[in-house]
């Protein structure tokens, strides 16, 4: 038993705990069967996430795939994570924040100076955090595809009018994925500090992992 | 026959005898077209090739020139790839496309954005309207699933598959099939996030016009959109055709349109600062 909240209802045993800080990449490799629980420890913090296949890491997450499959563009409770190739890589088993997002993509330097302009290029971005990542095994940027953001929020009006808003999460909301096959699950606790999907202020999250 | 074609000259006289059969999936070579817009001289077409259905096309394009595409039937959907051609590495962001133009649905005066803040392409003229940045296309998965086999050597070839061939004439891999475009099939996003497909059938010689902002690889598969509902793989011929132009003018509308925009050809015009 535990009085841990960031625990509660997460069944298994806990084999890997970490505190990610804020605006750090991380990477893990999870084997299938295991459940990863992220942890929106203070609230309103974009996770973008990215997922291989271990096995052939050619073979990655694939939004387009996974919003066609579901035909919904919102992530939710019960939505599977599907490849490139059509697979099963995770399947968000549970969450407690209503829906988070896959068309917002990663923030970059070079699109910062779109957004917002050529002053935010040195800001540090989550691509940096990608490709800081993903190099450590050989990968690179052509490894790099649209991702989840978890915990953000990017609603679609009637005209098609979209943008980054204030986020549906608050400290402590999680989120938890099985791995439905062997995968790399690369992270950037995102540092964006021009808009609201960290309300302006990046903090840590926490990975728990249970087998 | 069997007994002539044992004979190499016979069977070069049978494979010689082919030249000159017209279908209406080919390129033609060197290009020529009746229909080009007033202005543009037949000597700047670049490319004229009719997509069959179930096909894919990939093709160099320089920074400037127009490509024409052409919904001949009303039942095309061209799934699109774009990559930087010096450096294939940058290529087509769809999330950035949406994001950075704080809209979801392409159209006339939109962009076609790269991982590297960067516009490769801009739509000049849109009379289709109906297009889609979300759902990606089918693979063989899907193919399998819907219509029992989605191989390319088979009846019915899934999109993904064929963006795979298309970018490996270029020496590219599995790894640089990147999220798509659909073109000339849409979707409509709901409050609650539905993806309502925009399939038609629609009318015939619905027209787009897009513009090379950097010299660009295209690859285009004409495979059945992801969602379309239909039982049957249902797909009719798409009609290509490029000519030489010049890149967006300091005051061209499209360039200054937003101010997100303008920062988009700005970066453009810093990367052919050389």
């Amino acid at each position: 038993m535990t009085s841990d909240p960031d625990l509660a209802g997460l069944s298994g045993t806990v084999v890997h705990d970490e505190t990610v800080p804020a605006r750090a990449p991380w990477l893990h490799h999870i084997p299938a069967g295991q459940t990863l629980r992220i942890v929106d420890l203070e609230g309103n913090q974009a996770v973008d996430f990215l997922l291989y296949a271990a096995a052939d890491d050619a073979e990655r997450y694939s939004a387009q795939d996974t919003v066609s499959a579901q035909g919904n563009l919102f992530l939710r409770a019960g939505t599977v994570l599907l490849s490139n190739e059509g697979r099963p890589m995770m399947t968000i088993v549970g969450t407690s924040v209503e829906h988070h997002d896959t068309i917002g993509g990663a923030c970059s330097c070079e699109s910062n100076t779109l957004r917002y302009g050529h002053h935010t290029k040195a800001q540090h971005a989550c691509v940096e955090n990608f490709l800081e990542a993903n190099l450590t095994e050989g990968r690179g940027k052509r490894d790099i595809v649209s991702n989840i953001n978890f915990f953000m929020n990017v609603p679609v009006k009637e005209d098609g009018a979209l943008g980054i808003v204030d986020g549906l999460s608050a400290p402590g909301l999680t989120v938890d994925l099985r791995a439905e096959m062997d995968v790399i699950v690369v992270v950037s606790n995102c540092p964006q500090i021009n808009n609201p999907c960290n309300a302006f202020n990046p903090t840590p999250v926490r990975m728990i992992i249970s087998a | 026959m069997t007994t002539t074609l044992a004979n190499p000259m016979a069977a070069r006289d049978h494979a010689r005898a082919m030249a000159g059969t017209v279908v209406e999936a080919m390129p033609l070579l060197p290009p020529v077209a009746d229909d080009l817009p007033a202005g543009v001289a037949a000597e700047d077409l670049l490319w004229e090739e009719t997509i069959a259905a179930g096909g894919y096309a990939t093709r160099r394009l320089p920074r400037g020139s127009r490509l024409r595409l052409i919904d001949l039937q009303g039942d095309a959907c061209a799934s699109v790839l774009i990559f930087n051609a010096e450096m294939p590495s940058e290529r087509l962001n769809v999330a950035d496309t949406v994001k950075v133009q704080w809209n979801a649905y392409l159209g006339e005066g939109k962009l076609l954005l790269s991982d590297m803040g960067r516009v490769l392409m801009s739509i000049l003229q849109d009379d289709a309207a109906t297009h889609d940045t979300f759902c990606g296309t089918s693979n063989a998965a899907t193919n399998q699933a819907k219509y029992g086999e989605g191989r390319n050597s088979g009846a019915f070839p899934n999109g993904r598959d064929r963006l795979l061939l298309g970018s490996a004439k270029h020496g590219l891999h599995r790894r640089d099939v990147h999220p798509c475009v659909n073109l000339f099939k849409g979707t409509r996003i709901e409050t609650d996030g539905t993806i309502t497909p925009l399939i038609g059938p629609f009318s015939p010689g619905r027209t787009l016009v897009l513009r090379a902002e950097m010299d660009v690889l295209v690859v285009i598969a004409n495979c059945p959109h992801v969602l379309d509902p239909r039982e049957q793989w249902t797909v009719t011929p798409l009609r290509a055709s490029a000519w030489r132009g010049s890149p967006a003018s300091a005051d061209d509308p499209v360039r200054t349109a937003t101010p997100e925009g303008l920062r988009a050809f700005q970066n453009v015009e810093d990367y052919f600062r050389r």
